[in-house]
């Protein structure tokens, strides 16, 4: 079994941050394992996603539900459409010492999210947790942490 | 003012105009009963939690003989805030940043730096000798800590009445009759005035539409998985019930702009049951009472003006206005003490997916009422309408319990909102 390299791991995460982007959920899910978790916390520095309030702590199950919504033309909140841009500095690799994984990699990152005539900026650090599985690598579990979660945001309605 | 508000309707200015908004801060939260924290949130002497009564920034701050004061956040010298954690700890004394004047817990002046400096200056006689200004009528029901800014109209106990049955239902859900604020509170900024919130609270003929969507959405991913209920597809799932339902739940208003939907059953009637939570209830309380304590439903309970608490599912919203046209949500969760993790755990998981500013269902609400504040500035119709249901002796009894899709606590809302934005004027 080949032992993935960084650029592998790292390509992996770009290419998340553009299936998001281009609006390709049907394959951005793809991306995830089937017990896939993705997290943002409420806190800085949270390590408790069950007994501490999260801003999402959601399994595969809800992320499809996200994505249904938000293709549904009922969704009242997507006229006008959301539209998001991630800019990613290069990935540092936390982790990289087996060939079927976990593999953990660092991002920094600034999302942006628009609708209408709005434009949010949200500085973000993600962590990404990167498996094999049936010989593909896949997300175990995507966690955001953005530089202020606590604050009283307006809607956030895509995928950071 | 009084004219603004009729049997079945409102002017718009009382959602749009700055003017009305100064005046809402000035009189109606000032002479209301107005929620400021939970007991839990400073259980030492000396913890302090910071937080608004309308526009007005205050401190609920925990004495050193353990009673709980609720201060104006001021130093009595320049001005400057005291406070500017939302909460912590100010030991025996709050200090002031800006000159080091020294405040008790109770608000009182302890020390000046070169105090020498005051004598034969006439500052014993001064405002700022008195120290931070304390709130003196302030009322802890079962936890829930109110303040009225202003010493005039109703009594706390005359003020809500009834209604808190709808808090000691919440209290009395923990097996040892405790609440304790826990996991983090969410913020959520909106654009539309606080009121358009606090009546969506009790708007039963707005979540099949609304809420399609979402709740399409969950049903379809749902029916994928055979029908297999996860425990957030359990909170998400019922927000598609239809009509009908919502009719049969029931509204229930009492006196003063209180009320609660969901008097027969509600949208979280159906939650499964968690492992040895009854049994820790019915040893507490003994069957019969533990049964009736769970059976009870009250869905959103409003307590007028700006707290929406939810019993069942044992969370909190607070409307907290900024502007006219812009108001900060915050929705709180509760840990009943002595119960299952599973429960807490219940409520994190209700807030974040419902209540959070990154939820599934709330986007939809946030862009409903950004609509109406812009929509209400449209020429050709300076009227809202609340007539569903209505009837002209509806709110004659005090308290009544009608069809869930009436109009009514709105209705109610508005009356008490006329009555106690005029009282003082």
């Amino acid at each position: 079994m080949k032992f993935p390299s960084e650029q592998d791991l790292a390509r992996l995460v770009t290419l998340e941050a553009r299936l998001i982007d281009e609006q390709r959920y049907e394959a951005w899910l793809d991306l995830f394992t089937d017990d896939a978790v993705y997290w943002i916390p409420l806190h800085v520095g949270q390590t408790d996603p069950r007994l501490e309030a999260s801003l999402i702590f959601e399994d595969k199950t809800l992320l499809r539900i996200r994505v249904k919504r938000l293709m549904d033309r009922r969704a009242i909140s997507q006229h006008p459409q959301s539209r998001c841009h991630h800019l990613m500095q290069t990935s540092h690799i936390d982790r990289r010492d087996g060939a079927e994984g976990p593999f953990t990699t660092w991002t920094p990152a600034h999302y942006v999210e628009t609708r209408g005539d709005s434009q949010r900026l949200y500085a973000i650090w993600v962590t990404h947790t990167l498996a094999r599985v049936d010989d593909r690598l896949k997300i175990r579990a995507k966690r955001i942490d953005l530089v202020n979660p606590g604050a009283a945001f307006e809607s956030i309605e895509l995928f950071m | 003012m009084a004219a603004l508000v009729r049997e079945g309707e409102v002017h718009r200015d009382v959602y749009v105009d700055p003017e009305i908004f100064t005046l809402e801060m000035r009189h109606l939260f000032a002479n209301t009963w107005v929620f400021v924290g939970h007991e839990s949130q400073i259980p030492s002497p000396g913890d302090y939690y910071s937080t608004s009564i309308g526009d007005q920034p205050v401190l609920m701050v925990r004495h050193t003989d353990h009673s709980i004061n609720v201060l104006y956040n001021r130093c009595p010298h320049k001005g400057t805030r005291i406070v500017a954690d939302t909460c912590g700890n100010a030991g025996k004394f709050f200090r002031c940043p800006y000159h080091a004047w020294h405040f008790r817990t109770d608000g009182a002046l302890h020390s000046v730096p070169l105090s020498k400096g005051y004598r034969d200056t006439g500052f014993e006689s001064s405002h700022a000798v008195r120290g931070m200004t304390r709130i003196d009528d302030i009322h802890d029901y079962r936890g829930f800590v109110f303040a009225r800014l202003r010493a005039t109209g109703p009594s706390f106990e005359d003020f809500f009445g009834e209604s808190l049955s709808s808090i000691d239902n919440m209290v009395d859900r923990s097996p040892v009759g405790r609440l304790e604020v826990a996991g983090g509170t969410f913020r959520y900024m909106h654009r539309c005035n606080w009121k358009m919130l606090v009546e969506n609270q009790t708007d039963a003929c707005h979540p099949m539409v609304v809420h399609d969507s979402a709740s399409q959405a969950a049903a379809d991913v749902a029916g994928v998985l055979h029908n297999q209920r996860t425990p957030e597809l359990e909170l998400l799932l019922p927000f598609a019930s239809p009509y009908d339902f919502y009719e049969k739940a029931g509204i229930r208003v009492w006196a003063n702009g209180h009320g609660h939907t969901g008097v027969s059953f509600s949208v979280h009637s159906g939650y499964s049951s968690i492992p040895e939570y009854m049994e820790q209830m019915v040893a507490a309380y003994g069957r019969e009472r533990a049964e009736r304590i769970l059976g009870e439903n009250r869905h959103n309970t409003i307590y007028f003006p700006n707290l929406m608490i939810k019993g069942p599912i044992q969370l909190a919203r607070v409307f907290k206005p900024v502007a006219a046209d812009r108001t900060l949500v915050e929705s709180w969760s509760f840990r009943l003490v002595g119960a299952p993790d599973a429960l807490l755990e219940r409520t994190l998981a209700y807030n974040r997916l419902i209540n959070a500013p990154t939820s599934i269902v709330g986007h939809d609400d946030w862009e409903i009422y950004r609509r109406a504040q812009e929509g209400l500035h449209a020429a050709g119709n300076e009227w809202v309408n609340l007539q569903r249901l209505y009837d002209p002796v509806e709110l004659e009894a005090g308290s009544t319990t009608t069809n869930g899709t009436s109009e009514i606590q709105m209705r109610n809302q508005f009356r008490s909102w006329a009555r106690f934005m005029t009282m003082t004027m």
